[in-house]
């Protein structure tokens, strides 16, 4: 079971290493949903490994958050793009002044 | 374990393609496929019900959802290549790469044993065994989520929804527009042209030829003429008679 643990770990920095590269915000809720499946395949795993359905259940309601957490992103993804006509986190930085 | 051998290589080139591609909507291709092979995983994994809902809400509808906010947003609106932070992308790669090597040198160090294996929890099936979970121990959690998935559906309403800032235009006031046109700059009163229908050509693409046999460029879509895909009309007819015969008398 070792294996599918670090291919979970792999996806999560893959992810990770996304949010921090990439500068259009569509890619970088991407990989923020890369993140949550590693996470999700790490909890499905260990509910294999100690033989009790808790772990899915938890992968479960990860996705039901992913699902709430993409549909109020987009949203303000949307509402940003309308107003700065871009997609790039960087342009969202009207707070820094 | 061959479907995790065949799929773990496959699953790390498409999450790093995600790292290095330039159009969002490959990126969102890329995580489709992560996205399905992470569910037959699921299916290896003794978690079949986890396997369905991975396909229809991960790959059916959230993946969606980007591929539509895509289309809004612009399909081509690419990263920028310029570093707002100098050297971010290496400092990202080196602190990526540590925290990869640390988890993974870290999971590989523990034993696992011998997996206990879902045989026992799925007896009655896997449905059956999530449910009694979820409606006994986790019934709470459940509850919250129906109002969290509430409040997110508002959410989306409200920050999507836009005040009309003019009067909607109404069938009266567009008739009134229409003529007030006509009245100061001759504009004519009626529908726009359709576009020419030819005995090779009736395409909305080709436009209609006015009397003299020019094109008249009001009657194809000014989407069209700013692409530039704008068919040719069929030349002046009588040209087009005598090209007609010069062909058929060398033949």
């Amino acid at each position: 079971m070792t294996e599918y643990v670090v291919l979970s770990a792999i996806l999560f920095t893959i992810g990770a290493v996304g949010v921090l590269v990439r500068r259009n915000a569509i890619v970088v809720f991407m990989c923020v949903e890369l993140m949550l499946n590693a996470c999700n395949l790490a909890l499905v795993t260990f509910a294999k490994q100690h033989g009790n359905l808790d772990g899915q259940v938890a992968a479960f309601f990860v996705m039901v958050v992913a699902a709430a957490e993409v549909v109020v992103g987009l949203a303000i993804i949307m509402t940003i793009f309308r107003t700065r006509r871009s997609a790039s986190v960087d342009d969202a930085s009207l707070l820094k002044y | 374990m061959i479907a995790f051998w065949v799929l773990a290589p496959l699953m790390v080139i498409a999450a790093l393609g995600i790292l290095f591609v330039r159009k969002p909507v490959h990126a969102a291709l890329l995580l489709a496929v992560v996205m399905v092979s992470l569910a037959v995983l699921y299916l290896a994994l003794e978690a079949p019900f986890l396997f369905v809902v991975q396909i229809i809400v991960y790959t059916g509808a959230i993946l969606m959802l980007f591929l539509f906010v895509m289309m809004m947003v612009g399909v081509d609106a690419s990263d920028s290549l310029v570093e707002t932070i100098r050297g971010q992308r290496l400092l990202a790669a080196v602190g990526g790469l540590a925290l990869g090597l640390v988890l993974v040198i870290g999971v590989a160090q523990m034993a696992l044993g011998t997996a206990v294996g879902l045989e026992d929890a799925n007896k009655d099936g896997n449905i059956q065994g999530l449910a009694n979970i979820i409606f006994s121990r986790y019934v709470f959690a459940f509850e919250v989520t129906s109002a969290l998935l509430i409040t997110a559906a508002m959410g989306a309403m409200v920050l999507a929804h836009r005040e009309r800032l003019t009067p909607k235009p109404t069938q009266a006031s567009i008739a009134a527009d229409k003529v007030k046109a006509y009245a100061e700059r001759g504009a004519h009163l009626g529908p726009l042209p359709p576009p020419g229908v030819f005995a090779r050509h009736n395409a909305v693409d080709t436009p209609a030829l006015l009397p003299d046999g020019t094109p008249a460029e009001v009657s194809v879509s000014r989407t069209l003429a700013a692409r530039g895909v704008v068919r040719q009309p069929p030349r002046d007819v009588e040209e087009h008679v005598e090209q007609q015969l010069e062909q058929g008398g060398e033949r």
